[in-house]
């Protein structure tokens, strides 16, 4: 039974590779992910085992407000230079260095715009010399307050050279130094994973890094030759006391590694996630070939009944077969992921400037995945067609086979109840419990639903569709074929219908969500023109708060204000809060309600707020800053949400103790009978000096407020892409195996003078029948489950229903194409019959 | 269109047509040099045993396969080295099939079966013409059922309806009644004897079958690629007789 089984196989190798290659593509997502984040992870242990590789023992202060490499930026508290002389004292160490070493010194280029790095920190830091693994290359180390040396990464992507005035943005605004030196690291790198380095001397860098004298970021510490350093390690901690971090260089390398698996973890949820709506596809493709299969082999299995097989080895038969192509495919589909990661890794590498990665490895977590997966998701497919099979009588091996339509009423209703449920799910999901897995479950199970109603659907709809290209013959032979097995039609375009519909409820989402903020903005900013700049990275670009009261001098305006943003400890609970110069001024120049001036101990908050902690006008609330001590504030307004730019303010002073002590966004007013055309010009003149941002009028910022949307919607649309390809190998399949039933009727066709050009037309058509129905239930049942989302959103503020008509006939008319497209191949098959062998094909 | 008909009295014919297939140790020759005219208006029927070369000939006086040397025409036309796009149209507009295996598509009606020719060809039927093809199939109110709905017998009428509707210089019936029983065959022939006499149709038939060569004016009998002998006004008993005489029984 067993060597019939594969005998079989192996004498039908287009159907193994076609359906095989659904199950390559999902696998090769599923392992792709795991050798990336695999790769990537060791290429980050490699990298700060080596940079902490110079430091046997570091102290750093315990960081006041905690922030996860997921959620921002963590802000250093700076240490006293007192204390290097207490870990100096410490037994067992050699030598104590203070140090400043923090992200945020971007450096201006030749070219006068700030160099850019796609990731790696900008590191500003002092000089202390150099250590084993950096090489002087040029120059010296900065010995004045006005010279800068910098690693030979900066001095390549800024193109500057010793002796150049360069200028630099800290979180003092732009000063020039003189570059008296570069260096670099052995082994002729340029820097040691792609990180731009900047040094000052110590005195500028505690001013240009922390804004306060004095201060440094950590204390690193070499131990004497014969301690272990995480003896000496203990002791400076039993010196120093709590609110102090001591570690080893290796922990250090550890802790530093691990926060930035986190985030990789995360960055592999998402690739499993689409590799899952891949493999879902996949399902219907391979279900699709197993029940043509069984249909075309329902001879040779009867024969086999008739023979004496049982039933069970019928089943068994089908599932042996899925189980071998699920086997291969999935061997396949891992080697194709390692070869994606290695290219997602090289890509990764080059785009962050200078990564060096680990080698390519391969993790068991990634063997097993795509084993398991590959094989399940083939054999799961393979399950109904191999019922199906078993129920052939051995007397079909005697009778002229021909597959009689089986009445759609079971389907139809399994598939309205199917649907019902994923739609209830979904519905509980999002009024309910608000569970992500109840909404992503239901989505799953609704599309299950549609697809078994798909046959029903695809009757008139492919009919009406076929309308359209039934003024010629072969449009109209085609629009017949593709109505001929609904049951395999359906399923062809519901495995399309998956991906179109996702990607049309994400845009339809985030379609109405940009819309809703735009038009929410549209009524709320009344400030006609803002300052600030596009957030590209961890760190938003900020500007001298000097510029504000310039701005405000400037004749026509009637207000300016300006906003800091940063996260704090309220009453212990972590917050994100704003501070203003002047909340009255804000409140003028945003086009908010009248709000008092903060005084530098009052603090104003939304009605959102205020209700979700229960807090009143006058209750005193506690507010930890990254730096510096706690301080108390007294609320003495509230206000609404949507009416000012953030929805826990705080007064000026606060921002002395932010991580960015400078202004992200400024707001200016103009007065009655002022121009925008006036103004703009001389605010635009006041950045000039800050290269991150920029003037524009109010329009240009809500686009630019949104603008990360599109970005989102085209990343999505990326990464469906292949669950889409996918559902156009089905179509390929589809038609491939049609054109094969079908070998005697393409004969007869061309024996009575259907043209080759008339028969790819009709085998053209069909496709396009089947695709373009398809892409069409993605379009509805995609606007549907995103009008539901956007219609449980309403509370968020998203209160506009935006359907994206130009994309949905976008993918309407890409349908076509892929139909086109998908039916090169069968065509071409279909064109080149030999008439007189088709005609004897049995 | 009848008129330009008679203009020339052949309506197919094969000159020193040779077929081989494969090449060296693996060669085949199927038809070692067969000549033969088929006369306008006439019902001739193609014997001879397995493997003697009577499909191989018939497809080749088609257009369906390509001969190894020698010429085939169909009218006026030599059929031997036309282009695949002027092959099809001959076989559109000049040549008409009738197959053993009925050969209708399944998603059409029998009309739109019968009609499918002319439809690829962007012709309209001639009314009347139409009338009396359909008429003489005795379809009557199944003309609108789909080919599952259709005895054998109706099915293999539709196709000869479908063969003749576009008034081919000559149909190339292959074995036409191999899958009907012989009530249902008998039929079969009448309706194209009859059409031969009534409308001057010309056919070409391959069949194994004395009593359906004794249906035609002609038998042309083919042994080991070569024709071998012919009988005139063939009758049942005729037909065996030649082909005892001949070593050609099949």
């Amino acid at each position: 039974m067993l060597r019939a089984t594969l005998k079989s196989l192996l004498s039908r190798k287009l159907r193994l590779v076609l359906s095989g290659l659904a199950v390559v593509l999902g696998v090769m997502f599923v392992s792709g992910a795991f050798v990336t984040t695999d790769t990537l992870g060791r290429t980050f242990d490699n990298l700060f085992a080596e940079g902490y590789s110079q430091v046997d023992v570091a102290v750093m202060a315990k960081p006041k407000v905690a922030v996860s490499e997921m959620e921002g930026e963590q802000i250093l508290t700076p240490l006293p230079a007192s204390l290097v002389d207490r870990v100096a004292k410490v037994p067992g160490v050699e030598k104590a260095t203070g140090v400043i070493s923090d992200d945020g010194a971007r450096v201006i280029g030749s070219d006068g715009k700030v160099v850019t790095s796609y990731g790696p920190p900008r590191i500003g830091m002092n000089w202390v010399g150099t250590d084993d693994l950096m090489e002087m290359r040029q120059g010296r180390g900065p010995a004045k307050d006005n010279e800068i040396a910098v690693n030979e990464a900066v001095a390549k992507a800024a193109g500057i050279q010793v002796g150049d005035r360069v200028g630099v943005l800290t979180q003092l605004p732009r000063q020039t130094f003189t570059l008296v030196g570069v260096w670099g690291y052995t082994n002729e790198r340029d820097s040691i994973g792609g990180v731009q380095e900047v040094a000052f001397t110590t005195p500028q860098a505690q001013r240009s890094m922390l804004g306060q004298p004095g201060m440094f970021t950590q204390i690193t510490v070499g131990v004497d030759q014969d301690q272990d350093p995480s003896h000496v390690r203990d002791q400076i901690a039993a010196q120093l006391g709590t609110g102090y971090d001591v570690k080893t260089g290796k922990q250090l390398a550890a802790d530093s590694s691990a926060q930035f698996k986190d985030a990789l973890g995360f960055f592999n949820n998402i690739l499993l996630g689409f590799a899952g709506v891949a493999l879902f596809v996949g399902t219907f493709l391979i279900l699709n070939t197993f029940s043509i299969i069984v249909a075309q082999r329902t001879r040779e299995l009867a024969l086999m009944r008739a023979l004496g097989g049982s039933r069970r080895q019928m089943i068994g038969s089908v599932l042996v077969e899925a189980l071998v192509i699920g086997f291969i495919a999935a061997v396949l589909g891992l080697a194709a992921g390692v070869g994606v990661g290695a290219l997602l890794v090289t890509l990764f590498g080059s785009m962050s400037g200078g990564l060096d990665p680990a080698p390519v490895g391969v993790p068991l977590a990634a063997i097993l995945s795509s084993l398991i997966v590959g094989i399940v998701v083939t054999v799961v497919a393979a399950v109904l067609p191999a019922v199906r099979a078993s129920r052939i009588s051995p007397i079909a091996a005697m009778q002229d086979v021909s597959t009689p339509d089986r009445p759609l009423t079971r389907v139809t209703v399994t598939g309205a109840v199917i649907g019902a449920a994923g739609a209830a799910m979904l519905g509980v999901g999002l009024y309910g419990t608000n569970s992500l897995w109840l909404i992503l479950g239901g989505v799953l199970v609704t599309f299950i639903g549609v697809a078994l109603l798909t046959p029903l659907i695809s009757k008139p709809v492919v009919a009406g569709l076929g309308r359209l290209f039934s003024w010629s013959v072969p449009g109209r032979l085609g629009r017949l074929n593709s109505g001929r097995n609904p049951r395999r039609t359906a399923i062809t375009a519901a495995a399309l219908m998956v991906g179109i519909a996702l990607v049309t409820g994400v845009t339809v989402v985030i379609d109405s969500a940009k819309q809703s903020l735009a038009a929410q903005a549209e009524n709320t900013v009344k400030a006609e023109i803002v300052i600030g700049g596009d957030q590209n990275g961890p760190r938003p670009p900020v500007f001298d708060e000097a510029v504000l009261g310039k701005a405000a001098a400037i004749p026509g305006v009637r207000a300016v204000a300006g906003i800091w943003n940063e996260q704090v400890l309220i009453d212990g609970e972590r917050s994100y809060v704003t501070a203003t110069d002047d909340l009255a001024k804000l409140a003028d120049a945003y086009g908010s309600p009248a709000l008092p001036t903060l005084k530098p101990d009052q603090i104003a908050v939304s009605t959102d707020q205020a209700t979700e902690h229960g807090w009143a006008t006058g209750r005193v609330v506690k507010v930890q800053m990254p730096r510096g001590d706690e301080h108390s504030y007294t609320i003495v307004a509230t206000y609404d949400e949507d009416k000012v730019p953030g929805s826990i303010m705080l007064p000026l002073a606060a921002t002395k103790e932010f991580g960015l002590t400078q202004p992200i966004f400024g707001f200016v007013r103009l007065a009655d009978g002022a121009t925008i055309d006036q103004v703009l010009p001389q605010v635009k003149a006041l950045v000039a000096d800050s290269p991150e941002v920029n003037a524009t009028d109010r329009s240009s910022f809500i686009n630019q407020q949104v603008g990360n949307f599109d970005t989102v919607i085209t990343m999505v649309q990326v990464l469906l892409g292949l669950a889409i390809l996918i559902a156009v190998l089905g179509v390929i399949n589809t038609l491939a195996l049609s054109v094969l039933e079908r070998t005697r009727e393409l004969g007869l066709l061309r024996a009575v003078g259907l043209g080759r050009a008339q028969t790819m037309r009709m085998v053209t058509v069909e496709a396009v029948v089947i695709s373009v129905f398809g892409a069409l239930l993605g379009v509805v049942v995609g606007s549907g489950l995103g009008a539901a989302v956007v219609q449980a959103l309403e509370g968020e503020g998203i209160t506009d229903l935006v359907l994206p008509w130009g994309q949905m006939g976008l993918y309407l008319g890409l349908a076509a194409i892929v139909g086109v497209l998908a039916a090169v191949l069968p065509s071409i098959k279909a064109a080149r019959l030999n008439v007189l062998a088709a005609i004897a094909h049995d | 269109m009848i008129g330009t008909r008679a203009q020339e009295p052949v309506a197919a014919r094969a000159d020193d047509v040779w077929k081989v297939y494969g090449s060296e140790e693996a060669r085949v020759v199927a038809l070692r040099g067969v000549s033969a005219s088929f006369a306008r208006g006439k019902f001739t029927a193609i014997m001879g045993p397995s493997g003697s070369g009577k499909s191989t000939l018939m497809h080749c006086l088609a257009g369906l396969d390509t001969v190894t040397r020698g010429t085939v025409h169909i009218g006026g036309t030599q059929v031997t080295g036309l282009s695949d796009k002027a092959l099809t149209r001959l076989r559109r507009d000049r040549v008409g099939f009738i197959f053993q295996q009925f050969n209708l598509l399944p998603t059409l009606t029998a009309a739109e079966n019968i009609r499918l020719p002319l439809d690829i060809a962007g012709r309209k039927p001639d009314p009347q013409w139409w009338d009396t093809v359909v008429g003489t199939v005795g379809l009557g109110d199944r003309l609108n059922h789909r080919p599952s709905q259709l005895s054998g017998g109706q099915q293999q009428r539709v196709a000869c309806a479908r063969a003749l509707m576009s008034r081919p210089d000559v149909i190339f019936a292959d074995e036409p009644t191999g899958n009907l029983d012989s009530k249902a065959g008998a039929e079969i022939l009448s309706f194209l004897r009859s059409s031969v006499m009534e409308h001057g149709q010309t056919i070409v038939m391959v069949t194994h079958d004395p009593v359906a060569a004794s249906y035609t004016d002609r038998v042309v009998f083919l042994a080991d690629g070569a024709i071998v002998s012919e009988l005139e006004n063939p009758t049942p008993e005729s037909v065996l007789e030649t082909m005892k005489a001949g070593e050609v029984l099949v």
